[in-house]
């Protein structure tokens, strides 16, 4: 990794200064070494590293490998199912809510903006067990929707509060503009709404885009919420089920954890990119949110 | 009414314990992100290492797989404790990774030339970093990791859902799954309960914002 801002506070390492760093390097290895030795015995004592508990994941002439990997496969369609609906919803919805918060006259907008900082302020979990139990309790019918209800507990809750989160990354992208931008649309006869739809909010899209992209990975990883109200075998609650069959939860667990890391890692280097692009590119300043929401909730 | 009035101890002791979470929380995240953070910026090669392998697979695994696997796996290894100290210690190393991002996000937001300045007039390094750089950078810091704290608030309502028991969140399931209260008085006071919490602490982040802002 590359430290730009501290390299300046010192000189070239000198010989001594170079010593200390491969001592320093040196001892912090062998502590490492040491530390998963130990964690490495306790774990083979435990029999963790039997065959019958990684075979049934990794070894294709198991029984069990087949069907795993079958479940494995359907829990990553519903995962992805739920993440995207979420996704797409909370955009269409967040775009809304951010063109009305910055549109509306001073007395509209207080119920508007009560409504979303009580979503912002909620908990995703809480959410969802609102949508689960709270919603259905006012009259919320879920069965006319296709699909299982614990997919919908899951989107409704998400949504709620993603797409407030959205609706606040899309207007601090259109605050970031210059004013010219939107002076120039009113000068050519556009109305404010279309000023709005046709130039200030691409725009603010292309500023927010790194900040979105991260917004996504928060949502993906928050579909596992819904595992706690089960009815909903997405990657989580599918791993569940397959240690109680096959009992090895460590094993199954570091798995799906591993699938989460590597979508979610590609996402958020496409961020990464796509932020390195935008600050040549947009006429925006690109607020920098990325990697700074830790999965909300 | 009656379910919120009759039941309202067992929604003020879920507020406090749900409040208890978040003070230990804050403290633990803080500490160990700051840990992580020297890390990341340190000359030793395996602990940068370190550092960026503990950010990169924290940050993207969710963390209800961090508590399954932290519930499941320290066990394993000997490590025995309740649901609550677990849950706790999963929150604590999620919202470190976060920590640790927002920190160093600060401490590269401080312009070059700051510290080439404090060299020129002949700080030493520790100088330098002591009495110009970190103090900058934690005021710079200040937005990002008041967001993420604040989220790690929120994050810890996981815990109830969980299996921690004496939270807001757990009180409300237990009031509605088996005491068969009605859900809407019971979701609306705990929603209120939550806010009580998030919203003066967003407050204190903007007015703590506001007070450190350093204009460039």
């Amino acid at each position: 990794m590359s430290t730009p801002n501290l390299s300046v506070l010192y000189d070239a390492p000198g010989p001594k200064a170079r010593r200390r760093a491969l001592i320093g390097s040196g001892v912090v290895a062998v502590v490492l070494l040491a530390v998963l030795y130990v964690v490495y015995v306790r774990l083979a004592d435990q029999g963790q590293f039997d065959r019958d508990r990684w075979a049934p994941l990794f070894d294709p002439s198991d029984d069990l490998f087949q069907p795993v990997w079958e479940n494995i496969w359907s829990g990553f369609q519903k995962t992805m199912t739920a993440a995207v609906l979420a996704i797409v919803l909370s955009m269409v919805i967040g775009t809304a809510f951010g063109v009305a918060r910055v549109m509306s006259r001073p007395a509209p907008r207080i119920p508007l903006v009560v409504v979303i900082e009580t979503l912002r302020g909620l908990p995703v979990i809480v959410l969802i067990y609102m949508a689960y139990q709270l919603l259905p309790d006012l009259g919320v019918n879920y069965d006319p929707l296709p699909g299982e209800n614990a997919l919908w507990y899951v989107v409704v809750g998400l949504t709620a509060y993603n797409s407030v989160v959205i609706a606040e990354i899309l207007r601090s992208g259109v605050a970031s503009l210059p004013r010219g931008q939107r002076e120039a649309g009113l000068v050519i006869g556009l109305t404010p709404l279309q000023t709005m739809v046709q130039i200030q909010l691409p725009q603010a899209f292309r500023t927010m885009l790194p900040a979105l992209i991260s917004q996504m990975v928060v949502i993906l990883k928050d579909t596992s919420l819904v595992t706690f109200i089960g009815g909903y075998d997405e990657l989580l609650n599918t791993a569940k089920r397959i240690f109680q069959t096959a009992n090895n939860p460590l094993q199954t667990l570091l798995l799906i954890g591993l699938i989460f890391i590597v979508i979610n890692f590609a996402l958020s280097q496409l961020a990464v990119f796509a932020e390195k692009r935008m600050s040549r590119r947009s006429a925006g300043r690109g607020v920098n949110t990325l990697h700074v929401d830790p999965g909300t909730t | 009414m009656s379910v919120i009035t009759n039941n309202f101890d067992l929604f003020f002791q879920g507020f406090l314990k749900t409040l208890g979470i978040c003070i230990i929380c804050l403290f633990g995240s803080l500490a160990l992100g700051t840990v992580i953070a020297g890390f990341r910026v340190s000359p030793v090669a395996p602990l940068r290492g370190v550092g960026t392998l503990y950010v990169n697979v924290v940050r993207n695994c969710p963390l209800t797989v961090v508590l399954f696997l932290i519930a499941f796996g320290l066990p394993e290894i000997g490590i025995n404790q309740s649901y609550y100290v677990f849950g706790c210690a999963s929150l604590i190393i999620y919202t470190a990774a976060f920590v640790c991002e927002a920190l160093r996000s600060g401490i590269n937001a401080i312009p070059a030339g700051q510290a080439e300045a404090a060299r020129a007039i002949g700080l030493t390094f520790s100088q330098n970093l002591g009495s110009v750089i970190l103090p900058q950078a934690f005021r710079t810091a200040i937005p990002p990791v008041g967001s993420v704290i604040i989220a790690m608030f929120k994050n810890s309502a996981i815990l109830g859902a969980f299996g921690v028991s004496g939270d807001l969140l757990s009180n409300a399931i237990m009031l509605t799954s088996s005491r068969g209260q009605d859900p809407t008085p019971v979701y609306l006071s705990i929603g209120f309960f939550f806010l009580l919490i998030t919203i003066p602490a967003g407050l204190l982040l903007m007015y703590l914002e506001r007070k450190a802002v350093i204009l460039r």
